[in-house]
């Protein structure tokens, strides 16, 4: 039996100290949102123009120019190869950083910071930026797209496996070792069967990033369907510019349909 | 033959989990050795192949010295010690037999271990020994598909496959039901025997040490107190090691339970 309160019981979700440093919080946010929003210069009457603009637009793309459509697809399918090739060369450089980023695997110390340095770098320049790189070294052209996708997926690819070798149970990694397996031999067989299903979900979801990626790498020349885009626009031939927006759209589609139908197969 | 003498382990600068240890196993005797959790059953199995470094001490495999060795010549040593894992430490997405043909693996190159190009003595011998624990119809099943019973059959061939010196299992029953870990004692007494072999178990289950070995170490502490026969293994020994820390599975040992009241 429960005995009878004497006083009313007092429940309350957030002790006063708790409310002070939520309120607190609150206040924060609307600060540095207010601040941003007074920093940031946007000239008004252009917002105001936009719909006029927005129809204008609109009234020159259309209706889409189909004139040059075969060289369209034919930059497509390139921007489709620059994905794939990029991807698949960045497995055999995002691994062997994985395995070095990956606490229970690396070596030393001196690995471990090493290859966490390469993937933050990776990580941290953004597709465009490696593409200008690349074009500025190996001139402007698909090898330039190539390599700059490359480099972003070694981040992205690296840290997801790095973390897959990380979660995996030790304990086939031990009953290997016991039977007198040389580490190669422990990796082979502990440790990659257990990460496969993350490399697959992995190298699956960079594919379908990357053919998005490589659409805009011919804006700064590193070829692909971006460099017509680029083309189109300068030349103010806007029914162009909106076929290879619908091209652009499609192929994205199609690519987020046959990498989930690749998922739910491999997986 | 199996010679520890003076085995010391000590985790950095706490007290040691092994406190000069001495233990002899020879022939095909099969050896259970029990004691409380904590009192460094697993840390003593894991030292023998170093899994876990010994701390000071010697351990000697047939007149060879383990405990310094490094490198290739440890792995060597380790292919002749076959082990047991209470998890199974099985390798969930291979198949039973890629498990299996794992405890060749200190003896195969890279390459074939890789293109599971293993000899077809190896794999004749997989098949034997499956068949004999009654395993062979998985033999391409993978190895998370198997009940626990089976699992730990796998295991045992793993460690058999090996062609050992000695067998060490880590608590080889305790994740299975009470059924099966008697056919896993029984399974591991007949192979013992079958194979000459010596078997070091490591066990909770008191009654099963009593049953399934011929021989009961008793560890408490990090140090052996007691060391004789199952008909030795009396109430006060019982006592002895497990005394003031837990109960001991007391249905299971009616006899004993009885005699300490």
């Amino acid at each position: 039996m429960v005995a009878t309160p004497t006083e009313r019981r007092v429940w309350q979700r957030y002790s006063r100290r708790e409310r002070w440093t939520r309120f607190v919080l609150l206040l924060l946010v609307v600060a540095v949102l207010s601040w941003a929003a007074r920093d940031v210069d946007i000239f008004w009457p252009w917002v105001w123009d936009a719909p006029a603009q927005i129809y204008s637009l609109a009234d020159r793309m259309w209706p889409p120019d189909p004139r040059r459509l075969g060289e369209i697809v034919e930059a497509l399918v390139e921007t489709v190869h620059i994905a794939t090739l990029a991807t698949f060369s960045t497995i055999f450089v995002a691994l062997p950083i994985a395995y070095l980023a990956a606490q229970n695997t690396t070596p030393n110390r001196a690995c471990l910071w090493f290859a966490r340095f390469v993937l933050v770098a990776s990580r941290s320049v953004n597709t465009i930026i490696w593409a200008l790189l690349f074009v500025a070294i190996f001139g402007p052209g698909v090898l330039a797209g190539i390599l700059a996708i490359m480099c972003r997926s070694i981040g992205f690819v690296g840290k997801l496996m790095g973390e897959a070798i990380e979660e995996i149970d030790r304990r086939p990694v031990e009953a290997m070792e016991a039977v007198g397996a040389s580490r190669p031999k422990v990796i082979l067989y502990a440790v990659v069967p257990q990460v496969v299903p993350a490399f697959f979900a992995v190298i699956i979801l960079r594919w379908d990033i990357n053919i998005r990626e490589s659409t805009v790498l011919g804006l700064v020349g590193a070829g692909g369907i971006g460099v017509i885009l680029q083309g189109a626009i300068d030349t103010f031939a806007w029914p162009t510019v909106a076929t290879i927006l619908c091209g652009i759209v499609i192929l994205v589609l199609l690519g987020e349909v046959l990498t989930g139908w690749l998922r739910s197969r491999v997986l | 033959m199996l010679e520890i003498s003076q085995l010391v382990k000590r985790y950095g600068h706490d007290d040691p989990v092994l406190k000069g240890l001495d233990l002899c196993v020879e022939g095909n005797s099969v050896v259970s050795i029990v004691g409380a959790s904590g009192a460094g059953k697993s840390t003593l199995l894991r030292c023998i192949n170093r899994l876990i470094e010994p701390t000071s001490g010697s351990i000697r495999l047939n007149g060879q010295e383990l405990s310094s060795l490094k490198g290739a010549p440890l792995r060597q040593a380790r292919r002749r010690i076959g082990m047991v894992f209470q998890g199974f430490n099985l390798i969930d997405r291979l198949t039973v037999m890629e498990n299996v043909l794992a405890g060749r693996l200190g003896y195969v190159g890279f390459f074939q271990a890789w293109r599971r190009r293993f000899p077809p003595e190896d794999i004749e011998r997989a098949f034997h020994l499956m068949e004999r624990v009654g395993i062979a119809q998985y033999a391409n099943k993978r190895a998370d598909e198997l009940s626990g019973g089976e699992r730990q059959r796998v295991g045992v061939v793993r460690a058999l496959m090996q062609e050992p010196d000695i067998l060490l299992a880590d608590e080889p029953t305790a994740s299975l039901d009470p059924v099966t870990s008697e056919q896993i004692m029984k399974l591991m007494r007949a192979l013992a025997s079958e194979l000459s072999l010596p078997v070091l178990i490591n066990i909770h289950n008191v009654a099963q040490a009593r049953a399934y070995t011929e021989r009961i170490v008793g560890l408490r502490h990090g140090r052996m107190i007691f060391d004789g026969t199952p008909e030795r293994f009396d109430a006060a020994a019982l006592e002895e090691i497990y005394g003031g820390i837990e109960a001991p599975d007391e249905t299971a040992v009616p006899s004993v339970a009885e005699g300490g009241r």
